[in-house]
């Protein structure tokens, strides 16, 4: 079960820290010795959350918490002030750090740092298989006598080494093993820089730790004479992203589908006869309302899980980071990076997972922007919108400029956005990103976080999306006794208000309540025109619009529905991330601008011209 | 911020940045803003380490490098703040 909002486990016995550098499969290990039980807490005077799990050992309860991956205990970025913070704050009973084995060479170096600090420690030497392939030969008793902590060869992924591991953890946080800060501060605990620890690090390799002449991986070396070819590669990855795309989307479309065909009929079969004590109004609400909505935000979970599992294998294949450093002549003129154009491209799936997969950038200010410009890409949902709107109101040869139209604008939003904000959220932290061999993911690491994934969403979002489910109901069948979203409707008299600012645009009250459907979810414009219209069939309800919209009303509707926010789960989404309210207001308020002003340029723009109706 | 090599012995050093794709050198100094710096240590590009280009990315994209057993991408201004001996 995971938890919010909660931090230190009170009750806890003992504690235990894993640190480590980024790519060393530290939260693998993680993990794998907390099996699924891991929650993410709030930390006291800590500005980021930490995954923490309590598992039982021998009859005590030990808190296993996975600190943010850092290079340098003396870093200046703010993970590792976090991870300072932490330790001078948080006794131990056991620091456990874990290391890359294949670049022990230099990551020795934070071990040394980390014995500094006077708390027990273990040292977890991670990728040991990898290591040996390459030719690095890691004397681990040698290493235990000459570091002077016990260092454990290790495979997370493989989950080899763990019982022999988990048997010293075990050990170190017995009964009566004291919990500990370092004495002083970590800075001040720390070895000199110039003088001692090179000398250390030099003396420990140079007795226990083989290295190869050459590098010796050369399937990596052959990919990526093929993956980073000056030419072929861009083509190969928007091909290979093209590809993910459309698995993800042939696969869980049909899913998604499937489980709002289910989820409806238990709605109107099981659960309306089940309410009838319900008076009318209350059932109409519980069955229409909450369970719709909430419905609605389900049938999202196959694809957000699909999108994970593909997610984890170009990440964990060591690819995202290719595509970095293929994308990063374009984007680094944006103020953004090769992830950031691999995520907004993911966003043109389903915008939620694709903000929830900013995660993998570290820089906050890099994060924002990247989270400001993936709700400009063109969702699924959307869409739907646009294709049934441009088939009833377009010919068949101008619907297909129309949808490509507005993919055209969806990528000139985001670029026009990253553009815009590109120096207040520029990243303070200089691009410099490890290239890791490539690598087979395991289905257990993908299938894992995928599953973590959308349990995590799931949990957040839907205490957010029943309010929102909730609002946007009451609008609608308020007044009691009125006909849902109809003029006399709260909604309706909302329309009627809006027109003052959505009339110059060349929205009408209907259209303008379809919006405030909109807001919800995209997926429920199309079932909103459908109640406000009054007119349940899809074919019907076209030609209604054909004739009661005029061609440049219809565009102008398609426009702000594009541009504007795209869906209450997003929203939560970007609030749980960015953590931070005025952001998540940022990013709804220039949306909200950005659409009025292109629908009102594109609206009047028209009828200057003498196009408009 | 200077973090330079206690033996160099050459004249003017290059910078990473002129280095060719397979070329190898040997790390002579590192300058520039002390985050860039800690970084570049940490992960392995510090005075006297050699270096491999490995290649450069079209349109003055990033760099690929390798020191030690580390592959790295570094963009080509950062490049510009380490100065090298060019190795045969």
């Amino acid at each position: 079960m995971a938890h919010h909002g909660h931090g230190v486990t009170a009750t806890a016995d003992a504690r235990v820290a894993f640190l480590g550098m980024p790519n060393t499969g530290k939260s693998t290990l993680f993990s794998a010795l907390s099996g699924h039980h891991a929650h993410i807490g709030n930390w006291p005077g800590l500005t980021v959350d930490l995954m923490a799990a309590t598992v039982q050992w021998e009859g005590q309860t030990v808190e296993l918490v996975d600190l943010p991956g850092l290079y340098d205990l003396r870093g200046l970025s703010e993970d590792e002030a976090v991870v300072r913070r932490f330790l001078e704050t948080t006794p131990l009973q056991l620091l456990v750090v874990v290391l890359n084995a294949s670049q022990v060479d230099r990551q020795l170096r934070l071990a040394l740092q980390v014995k500094a600090l006077g708390l027990p420690v273990v040292v977890a030497l991670n990728m040991a298989d990898e290591a040996g392939r390459f030719g690095v030969k890691v004397d681990c008793k040698r290493l235990t006598r000459t570091l002077g902590v016990p260092v454990l060869p290790i495979s997370a992924k493989h989950r080899r080494g763990l019982v022999a591991l988990r048997q010293e953890l075990k050990e170190a946080t017995g009964r009566d093993r004291p919990a500990l800060t370092p004495p002083r501060s970590v800075v001040d605990c720390l070895p000199e820089e110039d003088d001692a620890l090179p000398a250390a690090l030099a003396s420990v390799l140079r007795q226990s730790v083989e290295l190869p002449g050459e590098w010796q991986d050369r399937l990596s070396r052959r990919l990526d004479r093929v993956l980073l070819h000056p030419w072929l590669g861009l083509p190969l990855f928007f091909l290979a992203m093209a590809l993910m795309f459309q698995a993800v989307y042939a696969i869980g479309a049909p899913i998604q589908e499937q489980l709002t065909t289910t989820l409806d009929g238990f709605g109107s079969g099981v659960l309306r006869p089940a309410l009838g004590w319900l008076p009318e109004f209350w059932r109409h609400f519980v069955v229409d309302g909450l369970y719709q909505g909430i419905g609605t935000v389900a049938a999202f979970l196959p694809v957000i899980f699909l999108f994970f599992l593909a997610m984890g294998v170009v990440e964990d294949s060591g690819y995202l980071s290719r595509s970095a450093f293929l994308m990063d002549a374009l984007m680094e003129r944006l103020g953004l990076d090769g992830r950031s154009f691999v995520l907004s491209l993911m966003g043109f799936g389903c915008n939620v997972p694709a903000i929830l997969g900013t995660r993998v950038m570290r820089s906050r200010g890099l994060r924002l922007l990247t989270m400001l410009i993936i709700p400009f890409s063109l969702c699924s949902a959307r869409l739907n919108v646009f294709l049934f709107m441009a088939g009833a109101l377009f010919s068949p040869r101008s619907a297909g400029v129309v949808v490509f139209s507005l993919y055209v604008i969806s990528f000139g939003a985001a670029l026009l956005t990253a553009l815009l904000f590109r120096h207040r959220y520029a990243g303070k932290e200089p691009l410099l990103l490890e290239l890791p061999p490539y690598r087979l993911p395991t289905l257990r690491q993908v299938f894992g976080r995928a599953w973590a994934e959308v349990r995590h969403f799931w949990i957040f979002a839907r205490r957010f999306i029943v309010i929102g489910v909730v609002a946007v109901w009451w609008l609608n069948n308020l007044p009691v006794g009125v006909q849902p979203a109809s003029a006399a409707s709260l909604s309706g008299q909302l329309g009627q208000l809006l027109q003052a600012v959505l009339a110059p645009i060349g929205l009408d009250p209907q259209l303008s309540v379809a919006l405030v459907f909109g807001f919800l979810a995209k997926e429920v414009v199309l079932g909103g025109l459908a109640v406000i219209y009054n007119q349940a069939d899809p074919n019907l309800l076209g030609t209604l619009l054909a004739q009661k919209l005029h061609w440049t009303q219809a565009y102008s509707f398609l426009l702000f529905t594009l541009l504007y926010t795209p869906c209450l789960s997003t929203v939560a989404v970007l609030r749980q991330e960015s953590r931070s309210n005025r952001f998540t207001a940022l990013s709804v308020g220039w949306s909200l601008v950005l659409a009025w002003v292109a629908s009102f340029v594109f609206y009047q723009g028209t009828r200057l011209l003498g196009l408009g109706g | 911020m200077v973090i330079s090599c206690p033996t160099t012995g050459r004249g003017a050093p290059d910078c990473l940045a002129d280095l060719q794709p397979g070329e190898r050198a040997t790390v002579v100094t590192l300058d520039g803003e002390p985050r860039l710096l800690q970084r570049l240590c940490a992960l392995g590009i510090r005075p006297g380490q050699t270096i491999r280009l490995l290649r450069q990315a079209a349109w003055g994209g990033p760099l690929h490098l390798r020191v030690g057993m580390t592959e790295l991408m570094l963009r080509r201004q950062d490049a510009r703040h380490i100065s090298i001996a060019p190795l045969s």
